[in-house]
């Protein structure tokens, strides 16, 4: 039997895991990966809140939409803004985004 | 039937920013100067509707809550949007790319924050975060020549999207533990379940999506490099305006959702406080860069607001109110300040402020009291504003943070006056011309300058307002 804590688990588990990448990756592409993932934990945290806590109401599902959306978004800001300094240094190392001091 | 009058402002600003994007494609070439007029005046008017409803108060749809609070705050992104507009003239001609997006993208910003300050529900407060976040990435790298705006905006958008997709967890469990996405139900739900283990550890993941936010200590790395690659009138935009909107949300949903938790979440805060009024002040002093001193000093300024919050009081939150308003024009002035002189001379380096004073009065004159205000010298408008932050956390029993704060404020009088000492007793360099100066500009500047001095010298109106506009949070 699968219960609530198993979702919340994995939730967290894939929280981490993303939170890790985001961290120690070092290509902005590869960091923009691992916040996709902390935000599709999120979702799982959001949809299995909502089908074991309140099922007859659907704001967790309708709130994990909205989450997809945004993270689209912020993606295509994201890769966009990566594009520009790539075409300018040929790379998309974050170490090397030193021009301001980190 | 659903109150939509009460959301006239937001539908104005959300027609205004798109309406300017359409504008811009329509508008040939050598009139785009035009739209940054529209975009001002078009701000102007939703200001006076606002104005007009200051005292509208109801909830939209079950889950946006129109109150003085929200209108307040409104106010304030909408004065600020407009000076950020009037600084962005000739900054935005000389980077030579199309104005209507800016003004389009500035606007949004600002509707960003609008639902942020009034939503009384996560997904549209989560929703209205991400509006501001977002568009201020693509504003932050709007420079498109400029390799050191890129790199601003690629980093904010990094750290933005981790920090709230911390924030998002924490959401997430504070739902998982109440079963609702209501501010307010959340509020009955914590008072009869009472903490969780869950319900805390999200307490602490929204506390660390604020404080990313409002640029609290250890959370602000990001901003002394966005502010510095960031267009010059977004930077000021950012620091004022994003941090005043976060400051609304965080009141909202610790005071609405989580009163009951008041005695756990007061210690982050004080230890947050602390952190950031003395490491904001301290790495202000060696600063070189006019943009890095402000970014320092306004982590230090947030430091001071969030003294307001550990208050936990009427008096506290209209204090937090109250300052943040008359932080938009201390500093919104030196920005508009380092706008108009990094127009003349391209630089932005406190050495070459020398002898500012002589090659335009008007300027270093503002630069100059902007900064007293910020230090809370009197009879400027930050001094009664930290006099009512300090009452609010004595009023508490905390004597030891108010002495801390009003030490550190003695310590940021140094580096403010580092940067008088340089404009008024410096040397200009040879063969320097008086500075050129738009008159939209001047006039914004004289405007600031002046509110500050009014709001130094006769607080009460403004005072009462913010005081009022605070009491919704603490009703039965």
């Amino acid at each position: 039997m699968i219960t609530l804590n198993h979702y919340l688990a994995v939730g967290g588990l894939l929280f981490c895991i993303g939170l890790f990448g985001a961290l120690a990756k070092r290509n902005a592409i590869a960091v923009l990966m691992g916040i996709e993932l902390m935000l599709n934990a999120v979702n799982i945290n959001l949809v299995a809140f909502n089908h074991f806590l309140a099922p007859d109401q659907v704001t967790g599902q309708i709130f994990a939409i909205f989450v997809i959306v945004v993270a689209a978004a912020e993606v295509a800001v994201g890769l966009a803004l990566v594009l520009n300094i790539y075409r300018r240094r040929l790379d998309s190392n974050i170490d090397d985004l030193d021009w301001l001091k980190w | 039937m659903a109150n939509w009058h009460l959301l006239t402002v937001e539908i104005l600003t959300a027609a205004l920013g798109l309406g300017l994007l359409a504008l811009g494609l329509l508008v040939p070439h050598s009139d785009r100067r035009g739209i940054a007029y529209v975009a001002t005046a078009g701000l102007a008017g939703i200001l006076a509707v606002a104005i007009g409803m200051r005292e509208a108060s109801g909830v939209v749809l079950g889950g946006y809550v129109i109150d003085p609070f929200g209108t307040y705050f409104k106010i304030l992104f909408l004065v600020a949007a407009m000076l950020t507009a009037v600084c962005s003239y000739d900054y935005v001609e000389k980077m030579g790319l199309n104005q209507a997006e800016y003004y389009a993208l500035l606007i949004l910003a600002t509707l960003g924050m609008m639902i942020l300050a009034s939503s009384g529900e996560l997904v549209s407060l989560y929703t209205g975060l991400e509006l501001m976040t977002i568009t201020f990435c693509i504003l932050a790298a709007y420079h498109l020549g400029d390799a050191k705006s890129a790199e601003a905006g690629i980093k904010y958008l990094l750290l933005g999207a981790m920090s709230s997709a911390i924030f998002l967890y924490g959401l997430s469990l504070v739902y998982g533990s109440s079963g609702t996405t209501v501010i307010r139900e959340i509020g009955q739900q914590v008072a009869t379940r009472g903490a969780s283990p869950a319900l805390l550890l999200g307490t602490i993941f929204i506390l660390a999506g604020f404080a990313f936010k409002v640029t609290a200590v250890p959370f602000h790395m990001w901003s002394p490099d966005v502010y510095e690659g960031a267009p010059t009138p977004v930077t000021g935009f950012l620091s004022v305006a994003s941090k005043a909107a976060a400051f609304a949300a965080l009141v909202r949903v610790f005071f609405g959702a989580l009163p009951d938790l008041h005695n756990f979440w007061v210690q982050l805060f004080i230890a947050l406080a602390v952190l950031t009024i003395v490491l904001g002040n301290l790495v202000a002093i060696p600063q070189t860069n006019i943009k890095r001193l402000l970014a320092y000093s306004s982590i230090a300024q947030a430091g001071y607001l969030l003294l307001g919050i550990v208050s936990f009081s009427v008096l506290g939150v209209g204090a937090v109110a109250y300052y943040a308003m008359l932080y938009v024009f201390g500093n919104m002035g030196a920005f508009m300040a380092a706008t108009a002189f990094y127009n003349n001379d391209g630089s932005d380096e406190i050495k070459d402020y020398a002898g500012l004073a002589r090659r335009s009065p008007l300027v270093a004159a503002l630069m100059l009291f902007s900064l007293l205000s910020l230090a809370g010298i009197p009879p400027m408008a930050g001094f009664v504003g930290k006099f009512y932050l300090f009452m609010s956390i004595i009023s508490r029993q905390y004597i030891w943070l108010a002495i801390l704060g009003i030490l550190m404020s003695m310590v940021s009088v140094y580096y403010y006056l580092l940067v008088a000492k340089a404009m008024y007793l410096g040397n200009p360099p040879e063969g320097s011309k008086p500075l050129q100066v738009a008159p939209g500009l001047q006039v914004a500047m004289v405007v600031s300058l002046l509110i500050l001095f009014i709001l130094g010298i006769y607080p009460t109106p403004l005072t009462n307002y913010a005081m009022n506009s605070a009491v919704t949070f603490f009703m039965p």
